[in-house]
């Protein structure tokens, strides 16, 4: 059948600068360019799909890709996007599917809150000089702590639940192997060890070579149960249940049979070639209480010594469901709001399902204050954590500390193509295609991540410091230091923040 | 061999119990007055033998890793969940979701199953998991199956009345191992991912051999069991959904 899809990108060759290497042939793993039969080389603008790939690596910056949004009549409604689905749809009768997170223009709310600072009284801190507490623990906190005097020492007598010490309140979030590569997985693992915080393994399992990373890892459980066994269990820093993602509440996932190689079939002890499909649910958790079971079920496994998670994507009801969770015995509660990424779900879910970040890190703090039951679960966000902005944001409105995905994969080189799902990422992070996982190396990888992780903590340090706070703990659930910009009563309320131009109460 | 009581205690210090056991180096261990504690022999690593007097709770065996259990009672919900070796035996009728995402060892249930039996169970390479259950099953038996072996015999051995020896849904997203069952579906009972084939020799050779020692250890005839006939159900693709996307 003919398409009717129009080419997204237009590939600009200038040829004055193109001195026909085939740099760009060789790295296009969607066959944009080629060599045509005089050996000059070409593109075909439909193929591209805007990686940034060939313009990054061409030595003579002869490429350029510019959007080629075709003009549309007017139409606000039926707008090229909509158009373009149709059509797909039209031809082939398939679910669409895409990668990454919400790409619509939703309100960001980060970008309509802003942070405080010192002026005058309570002078601020300059953390070049001065003590600096970044340090977070993640776990559950007891309701009072008993301690008793002996010999004229004070000594704890409360047992403390087990608890995971991040240097930084900033994690890497779960990213499978199987939909990244093996060379990413061991940068995200390098990376944290070195900044002396955890990445996650997602629900592919551990790949034995990267066991050397497990004191840095939080180990999934997902509906699928890939990759897992006591081993596992045992070797993780905490363990994750992992109940929905950001980019697609309410739905499992299908890891295609492409994807499957030897590595990855040993890795989640299935046949190479045999698609991996995760449930929508856990077939043994049908109620809070069953949720519960399967905690305790990890907890026993591993004899009480790891912190347990449970994982939920940001929806409606967000608030009562951390509740139960808290209340079934997670030590920590991790949120993913609707600009969380993703390897691949179909477009219309993560376009149109679940809720920010924002709103639900605020909705599920204050329920589980009122409750008087916040401290039993720290609170991790995520879903599209830009920058420490965001990130001390979210802190301030509640969350104990915040997991990156995208932006680590950003750092690693993705250019936010959103075509993960092929398995053809030309930078080698979405691909398990050995000749592209190759390109991407993990001591550079790695030292990116570090580099990103450090300067995001630098940035957190000196925000506080100019709030006159010297912990970070001082600023959880603070939201006094935050104020609304442009957000209507009803966004504030939820938010839990006053206007910009109100006093301190 | 030890005893340990179990009457009264709450499951944590039962499994306390149990693993300091393990540690101790016991090789079989006997719990007694059992009534529903949970987890029991949860990832437990050794080749321990553990023997059940009582109704144990759920998630018997769960993340299990050699030891073998012996149930001489009913057993509850998702027993051998996700279990990574070892073999439980069940003189008994048994719950729901049981053996979920099993990736190694056998599970043999003497009786009637509850619904979603033997889901989401993996194989790689010489690690196959097997299932064995003497009476009937309800819907979704086999549901999302990536690997493995399911014997569904349809004996008299439970107290479930059911006339069917399965529900519906079965084996529904299918997509690896290999299911037996010792007598006929029909087609609206069957997941549409999977077809009716006929047992070959070498299909022959592994139900022999697993009934054969199913009934040695339930005290069955396995002759007399191994004379009527058996179907054979697998998937049709192992990509059952690869078609469902438009790229």
């Amino acid at each position: 059948m003919k398409t009717y899809q129009l080419p997204e990108v237009r590939i600009e060759r200038d040829k004055d600068r193109c001195i026909n290497c085939g740099v760009c042939v060789r790295q296009c793993a969607f066959n944009a360019h080629k060599f045509d039969e005089d050996g000059e080389v070409y593109s075909e603008d439909e193929k591209c799909v805007a990686c940034q790939r060939c313009v990054s690596l061409c030595p003579t910056n002869a490429l350029y890709i510019k959007d080629n949004a075709p003009f549309v009549k007017d139409n606000a409604n039926w707008t090229a996007e909509t158009q373009k689905y149709i059509w797909k749809q039209a031809e082939t009768g398939g679910v669409l599917l895409t990668g990454m997170g919400n790409p619509k223009p939703y309100p960001i709310y980060w970008d309509h809150l802003v942070l405080n600072a010192s002026q005058v009284t309570n002078p601020s801190i300059d953390p070049l000089r001065e003590p600096m507490e970044l340090r977070t623990y993640l776990g559950s906190k007891p309701d009072h702590i008993e301690i008793e005097m002996v010999n004229g020492e004070p000594v704890l007598r409360t047992k403390i639940a087990p608890q995971i010490m991040l240097k930084t309140p900033i994690l890497f979030s779960a990213m499978s192997y199987g939909a990244i590569s093996y060379n990413a997985c061991e940068a995200l693992g390098r990376a944290a060890t070195e900044l002396g915080t955890f990445w996650n393994t997602g629900e592919g399992g551990l790949h034995r070579n990267l066991y050397k990373y497990a004191p840095n890892t939080i180990v999934q459980v997902a509906s699928g149960r890939f990759g897992v066994h006591s081993e596992y269990l045992d070797a993780a820093a905490a363990i994750e249940i992992k109940i929905g993602q950001g980019a697609k509440p309410g739905i499992g996932g299908h890891l295609p049979g492409e994807k499957v190689g030897p590595a990855v079939s040993e890795t989640r002890m299935i046949p190479v070639g045999s698609d991996a499909l995760s449930p929508a649910p856990h077939h043994d958790i049908y109620s809070i209480e069953d949720l519960s079971q399967l905690i305790f079920s990890l907890k026993e496994a591993t004899e009480y010594t790891k912190p347990i998670s449970v994982k939920i994507s940001a929806v409606h009801n967000v608030a009562a469901i951390a509740s139960g969770i808290a209340r079934a015995g997670a030590d920590i509660i991790a949120i993913d709001g609707f600009r969380g990424g993703t390897g691949a779900a179909p477009t219309m879910i993560r376009d149109n399902v679940g809720i920010p970040i924002e709103l639900a890190i605020a909705a599920v703090d204050a329920r589980l204050r009122e409750e008087g039951i916040r401290n039993r679960a720290s609170i991790i966000a995520a879903g599209g954590f830009r920058n420490s902005g965001d990130v001390i944001k979210a802190i301030a409105l509640g969350a104990d500390a915040v997991y990156l995905g995208t932006a680590a994969l950003v750092a690693m080189g993705c250019h936010v193509c959103q075509k993960c799902y092929t398995g053809k990422c030309n930078w080698g992070i979405a691909t398990q295609n050995p000749y592209l996982e190759k390109r991407l190396n993990p001591d550079i990888a790695a030292e990116r991540l570090y580099n990103l992780v450090r300067g995001w903590s630098h940035e957190i340090s000196e925000m506080l410091g100019g709030m006159g706070i010297n912990a970070i703990e001082s600023l959880r659930g603070n939201r006094l230091h935050l104020r609304a910009v442009g957000l209507s009563r009803e966004e504030m309320d939820v938010l839990g923040v006053q206007v910009a131009g109100s006093p301190m109460a | 061999m030890i005893t340990i009581d179990a009457k009264g205690l709450p499951y944590r210090e039962l499994n306390e119990k149990v693993r300091e056991a393990v540690a101790g180096g016991e090789t079989e261990i006997k719990l007694a007055n059992v009534n529903g504690q949970r987890y029991i022999a949860d990832a437990i690593d050794s080749p321990v033998q553990i023997t059940i007097e009582g109704v144990p709770g759920n998630d018997l065996g769960a993340f299990m890793n050699g030891p073998t259990v012996i149930v001489h009672a009913n057993g509850q919900d998702h027993i051998a969940n996700t279990m990574n070796e070892g073999k439980i035996v069940v003189h008994g009728d048994a719950g729901d979701v049981l053996g979920y995402g099993m990736r190694g060892g056998k599970l043999f249930i003497k009786g009637d199953v509850g619904y979603r039996v033997g889901i989401h169970m993996k194989e790689y390479k010489d690690k196959v998991p097997v299932i064995v259950i003497g009476g009937t099953a309800r819907d979704f038996f086999g549901e999302y199956m990536a690997g493995g072996t399911l014997i569904l015999l349809g004996l008299d051995t439970g107290n479930n009345d059911s006339d069917q020896i399965a529900g519906n849904y079965f084996a529904t997203g299918m997509h690896g191992g290999v299911i037996y069952v010792r007598g006929k579906l029909e087609d609206y009972q069957l997941g549409k991912e999977v077809a009716v084939l006929e047992v070959d020799d070498s299909d022959r050779q592994t139900i022999e051999k697993y009934v054969t020692e199913f009934a040695g250890d339930l005290g069955l005839d396995a002759d007399d069991i191994l004379k009527d006939e058996f179907i054979k159900i697998k998937a049709v693709s192992h990509r059952p959904y690869g078609n469902l996307y438009a790229y």
